[in-house]
């Protein structure tokens, strides 16, 4: 990249196009920091595997516990990304697109999640749903259902914590795009239902790739929340991290063949869904 | 231009909070860091107390986890001068690993306990009610010494309890009874007598059975190996037996 900006003549260059030299032109500056930055991303993630022990391997990847942890890991996940798109697209097109007062407040409460810790996430849940919370004492009398200790409670603190992510980045999608083909659609006499399906929508979906994948991964990787709400019990509320930490106690060996698994899981969703998903946002 | 500034300022900040961290406070004494099991947090703080009353210049800085973790940091490479570890097999782990200079020494005994919130809403009488359906248990994994003595408990009685949850250390399962998440749930009777009136202890029999032993040990790599000699004697010792047995624990 350099030479070639060097050999090219000054002049020439000045006239180029900002867009082009923008794009090629890093400051030398910056590579330094950001081959820290990478390898500080990456390097945690190469020691894994060199802590893998490779006779084991097979058996540990298959042992029924991490098998159970995986299968109750990809169903949660799954069932939490499907609440958060069910409840979070709507959010994202109500803080986008409404002219509600307040919505400040609002936009900052749904950034909650994202910067507390989520065990506060789990403890509030907890404080909330849990058998002597006052919506959880109320489920239980009312309906006898119990809420912490259940699959649904993962699937709760899950959402609870991934949810944001996708509201954070449909909303971002909506308020770039503007509001201005909705106001067409509107002068040409579509009711709002109509505006929503055939305008709204399509113009949310560049940026719905990756921010369900975000979604998805972020409620892959719960653990605070779910092991403080939801409790651990194989089969039930033990998901892969939950399963991970709670071998670790004992055989470690296992515990980085299960860490193994969640890795490559984590990979396939990026090479499957996300570079084509950002891509599609960035262009 | 000035948001380049302040940006700058941030950055040089950031370094000096950073660099300020690493640094190791050094107050001229001596500093002996010792790992212990989780339920020896408030006897271990006593005890601690005391050791550096009695050896001036001395400071006992504790680490408190569950012993499992603290063995594999310990195989892991973790430096420190004295470990204690909740059950034998754990500390077995460190000695295979040979990690331990010389041989461990049991110091205290423990046993496992009923716990249920104060008003006992589940109305548990005995061990035999956990196993009931229902009432919602919360004990601890068989990967952590309390859930290797749960099942201890089980293998002896025959009572075969389905619980509802299988927490990573003691502490949490006290957690979930104190908080009412849990009708009952199996801890130590040292970390029901630390709950005070928030817990109610239903002994069972059985439980004298399934005695288990602390163990310290004084690690390879210590940075003052005399002082932690004289750590894990002073466990040893008349007024550390009278602490651990003023939170429960039970005399080898």
């Amino acid at each position: 990249m350099q030479p070639a900006d060097r050999s090219a003549p000054r002049t020439q260059r000045r006239r180029g196009a900002p867009v082009e030299r923008s794009r090629t032109g890093v400051p030398a500056p910056l590579w330094m920091p950001a081959a820290m930055a990478l390898a500080l991303l990456v390097l945690p993630v190469l020691g894994l595997l060199t802590r893998i022990e490779l006779s084991r391997l097979p058996e540990l990847v298959t042992a029924p516990a991490a098998l159970d942890a995986l299968e109750l890991s990809l169903r949660t996940s799954l069932a939490a990304t499907v609440l958060s798109l069910l409840l979070g697209a709507p959010l994202a097109v109500v803080l986008a697109r409404s002219r509600l007062r307040g919505l400040r407040v609002l936009r900052a409460a749904v950034l909650l999640p994202l910067v507390l810790p989520p065990v506060v996430g789990g403890l509030a849940l907890l404080y909330l749903l849990g058998r002597t919370g006052p919506l959880g004492r109320l489920l239980e009398d009312a309906f006898g259902v119990t809420v912490p200790y259940t699959s649904a409670a993962v699937v709760l603190a899950q959402t609870f914590v991934a949810m944001p992510f996708l509201v954070v980045g449909l909303e971002g999608a909506l308020r770039t795009s503007g509001a201005r083909y909705e106001r067409v659609a509107a002068t040409l006499g579509a009711g709002p239902w109509l505006t929503f399906r055939r305008v709204t929508v399509p113009l949310l979906v560049p940026a719905l790739g990756s921010s369900l994948v975000l979604t998805f991964a972020r409620a892959l990787g719960e653990f605070g929340a779910t092991i403080t709400f939801a409790g651990s019990l194989r089969g039930t509320t033990r998901t892969l991290p939950l399963a991970i930490y709670t071998t670790a106690q004992s055989d470690v060996d296992a515990a980085v063949a299960m860490s193994l698994l969640l890795v490559v899981i984590a990979l396939l969703v990026i090479a499957l869904v996300g570079p084509k998903a950002v891509e599609g946002r960035g262009d | 231009m000035s948001g380049h500034r302040r940006l700058a300022a941030g950055l040089a900040v950031l370094l000096v909070l950073l660099t300020g961290c690493a640094g190791r406070d050094s107050g001229g004494g001596r500093t002996l860091t010792v790992l212990a099991a989780a339920s020896l947090t408030e006897a271990f703080r006593d005890i601690g107390a005391k050791f550096s009353a009695e050896h001036p210049g001395v400071r006992v800085r504790f680490n408190f986890q569950g012993s499992t973790l603290l063995a594999e940091q310990i195989r892991q490479g973790r430096s420190a001068d004295v470990y204690a570890s909740a059950d034998t097999r754990t500390m077995a782990k460190v000695v295979r690993a040979q990690a331990a200079a010389g041989q461990p020494r049991t110091f205290a005994t423990n046993r496992l306990t009923i716990a249920v919130p104060a008003g006992n809403p589940a109305g548990i009488a005995s061990l035999a009610d956990l196993a009931r359906p229902g009432p919602a248990v919360v004990v601890c994994a068989p990967q952590v010494p309390c859930g290797a003595a749960t099942q201890d408990v089980e293998r002896i009685t025959g009572v075969r309890l389905s619980p509802v949850s299988e927490e990573s250390n003691v502490k949490a399962v006290l957690n979930k009874v104190i908080a009412g998440e849990a009708d009952a749930g199996l801890v130590y009777v040292t970390d029901a007598r630390a709950a005070g009136e928030q817990v109610r202890a239903i002994d069972f029999p059985a439980s004298k059975r399934a005695v288990h032993s602390y163990p310290a040990v004084v690690l390879k790599g210590a940075d003052h190996p005399e002082l932690a000699a004289e750590f894990a004697r002073f466990l040893q010792g008349t007024q550390a037996r009278e602490i651990l047995g003023k939170y429960g624990f039970g005399t080898p």
